[in-house]
């Protein structure tokens, strides 16, 4: 099995004692697409600007694509390619020039550069505003601009830390279209968001790290499976202002009209129902509270284990 | 066959890539300090101008001869050097700060691009700037005092060294600096200064010798007076002490600047 991603016994402690990372232990499978959670503070954009030199370490050993960090730095960040959470791009180049020369630091001469610019730029809808100067561009366009320049040297692993942060529905729903994409096209991708749904909607493996640890590392699947209770959201027929008190579910009032009511795993809906209606509850409608992770990711980084 | 896979090579397949890495870096630092002209190479000639009329011209003819030559022909060489000096200087400390400032530095940071690369670059890019300011202040000298090149090799070799050498101590202090301020105040407090004192508008034999002596520790003397024998054929200072204190603090400045990128101060946490 190979790995896009090693970190053995990863530390840092900054100058002022903060300990950033205590020793983590990530592999990250190639091909996959990988999510790394934490709260604000937890370690993730740490362990991050470490991946790709912006960060030194304080130990620990780090291989991208098979090659350590410290010890063949050229050929392990030819390989990388990371979307930073802030727009760090020269404000006064054109959008073409930022992608000319950070194909430039790759070693990828312009002539080189011109046709990989135009598809990036092309497929991110950034085409039109190739002579504008970045500073012109939307939110949504200066977050598609850095994923085109991340993606420019083609590398094997991609590193997003919160792309979609203050971006509409409608974009973010296209840069996992995107990602997905180039995921399926072989680049490992892992990927750092406050957007729970996101990690559960596109990535296969999750890991959670919280004050500096790995708390969770396992699939999205499993993960997940590890809950046990289920939350349904239940719209009500008719206005009801008091929580019904059921013994052996927790329930929530939402508004007059919705009921949130967990039940724990084995229990049968039949079950859920039968208590409802014995207390004069009538659904109408119910789905299952799409924030599964969220839940998890509360529970876990508050400090009781799910 | 997927469309990402229409590229056929990359990016390890061209060649040298520190070398297209470092002609990207140059490009962009002489199309950074042209892009911006009306800053960059006219306020040098309007200074330069000034200092012709007023210490050349008007002060100059009751001055006389110094050294041999008329005072507007002596003054020539400093004043050459001084735009050299100052915009070597300036353009790296200020240019690699602007890239520290709005984190564009970090585009170099994460790609594979050797420290020596980066150093080099930034500093041929400041070198560019101070030949193209240095032979704009020529072409202006030119319509006040008449003079001569004594010795072609020293010229274009004190040129090339001193803006390396300040280049390299403008992209230390780039390094270091932490707010705008910290760019000016080298310039300001110290290279002006040291500058004045460098023998560009007077030879140190006028100084007593206490003070002349004083002076000798000054670098700038030796790079004014290496100059102005590489013009006029005079100098108050051996010319290989000269370049072996040119040389000797380049070679310095060169290994710091580069431990400092190696440990990534100021610009990794």
């Amino acid at each position: 099995m190979s790995y896009a991603l090693e970190i053995e016994g990863l530390k840092k402690t900054y100058d002022n004692g903060f300990s950033a990372l205590k020793g983590i232990d990530l592999k990250v499978e190639s091909g996959d697409f990988f999510a790394l959670l934490g709260p604000n503070g937890a370690g993730k954009s740490t362990t991050i600007g470490i991946l790709c030199s912006l960060v030194n370490k304080t130990a620990g050993r780090v291989c991208v694509m098979g090659y350590d960090i410290d010890t063949h730095f050229p050929i392990a960040k030819r390989r990388l390619g990371v979307v930073p959470q802030e727009f760090n791009f020269n404000q006064f180049e054109t959008t073409q020039n930022i992608l000319i020369n950070t194909a430039g630091y790759h070693g990828i001469p312009r002539s080189e550069a011109m046709p990989r610019i135009e598809h990036y730029l092309k497929r991110l809808g950034l085409w039109d505003k190739r002579h504008n100067p970045s500073r012109a561009l939307s939110g949504g366009m200066k977050r598609r601009l850095l994923i085109a320049r991340a993606l420019i040297h083609q590398p094997d692993l991609l590193i997003l830390d919160e792309p979609t942060a203050g971006v509409d529905i409608e974009l973010r729903r296209g840069m996992w279209d995107f990602l997905t994409e180039i995921n399926a096209q072989g680049t490992t991708i892992i990927l750092t968001t406050h957007y729970l749904e996101e990690a559960e909607a596109l990535c296969r493996n999750v890991s959670i790290i919280n004050a500096g640890e790995i708390i969770a590392n396992s699939s999205t699947k499993d993960l997940l499976a590890s809950l046990h209770t289920v939350t349904f959201v239940c719209d009500l027929q008719a206005s009801v202002f008091e929580v019904p008190s059921i013994p052996g579910y927790e329930c929530v009032l939402a508004d007059a009209n919705t009921l949130e009511v967990e039940v724990d795993k084995g229990q049968t809906l039949n079950a859920v129902f039968q208590a409802l209606t014995d207390h004069g509850v009538q659904v109408t409608s119910m789905r299952t509270k799409t924030n599964r992770l969220e839940e998890l990711f509360v529970t876990m980084t508050s400090g009781s284990a799910a | 066959m997927n469309e990402l896979a229409n590229f056929e090579s990359k990016a390890t397949d061209f060649g040298n890539p520190n070398w297209v890495a470092f002609q990207t870096i140059v490009r962009t630092e002489v199309r950074r300090f042209t892009r911006i002209w009306v800053q960059t190479m006219i306020p040098p000639a309007i200074t330069m101008t000034l200092y012709f009329i007023i210490f050349g011209s008007l002060i100059g003819r009751r001055i006389g001869e110094m050294g041999g030559f008329d005072y507007m022909s002596y003054i020539v060489p400093g004043l050459i050097m001084m735009s050299v000096i100052t915009n070597s200087y300036t353009n790296v400390s200020s240019s690699f700060f602007g890239a520290k400032f709005g984190r564009f530095v970090e585009e170099m940071l994460v790609s594979p691009i050797s420290n020596q690369t980066i150093l080099m670059g930034y500093v041929l890019g400041g070198v560019a700037r101070a030949l193209a300011v240095g032979v704009i202040v020529t072409l202006v000298s030119m319509f006040f005092a008449e003079f001569s090149i004594h010795n072609i090799w020293a010229v274009v070799s004190i040129t090339v060294l001193t803006a390396v050498l300040f280049s390299l101590l403008g992209f230390i202090n780039g390094v270091y600096a932490k707010r705008f301020d910290d760019v000016s105040i080298v310039p300001t407090f110290v290279l002006t200064p040291l500058t004045y004192l460098g023998g560009v508008f007077f030879s140190i034999d006028l100084l007593p010798e206490f003070w002349a002596s004083v002076a000798q520790l000054n670098p700038i003397l030796y790079v004014v007076n290496a100059f102005r024998f590489g013009i006029l054929g005079v100098t108050d200072v051996s010319l290989g002490i000269a370049y072996l204190i040119l040389i000797s603090v380049t070679v310095a400045a060169y290994l710091f600047a580069l431990n400092l990128l190696a440990k990534g101060a100021g610009v990794r946490s």
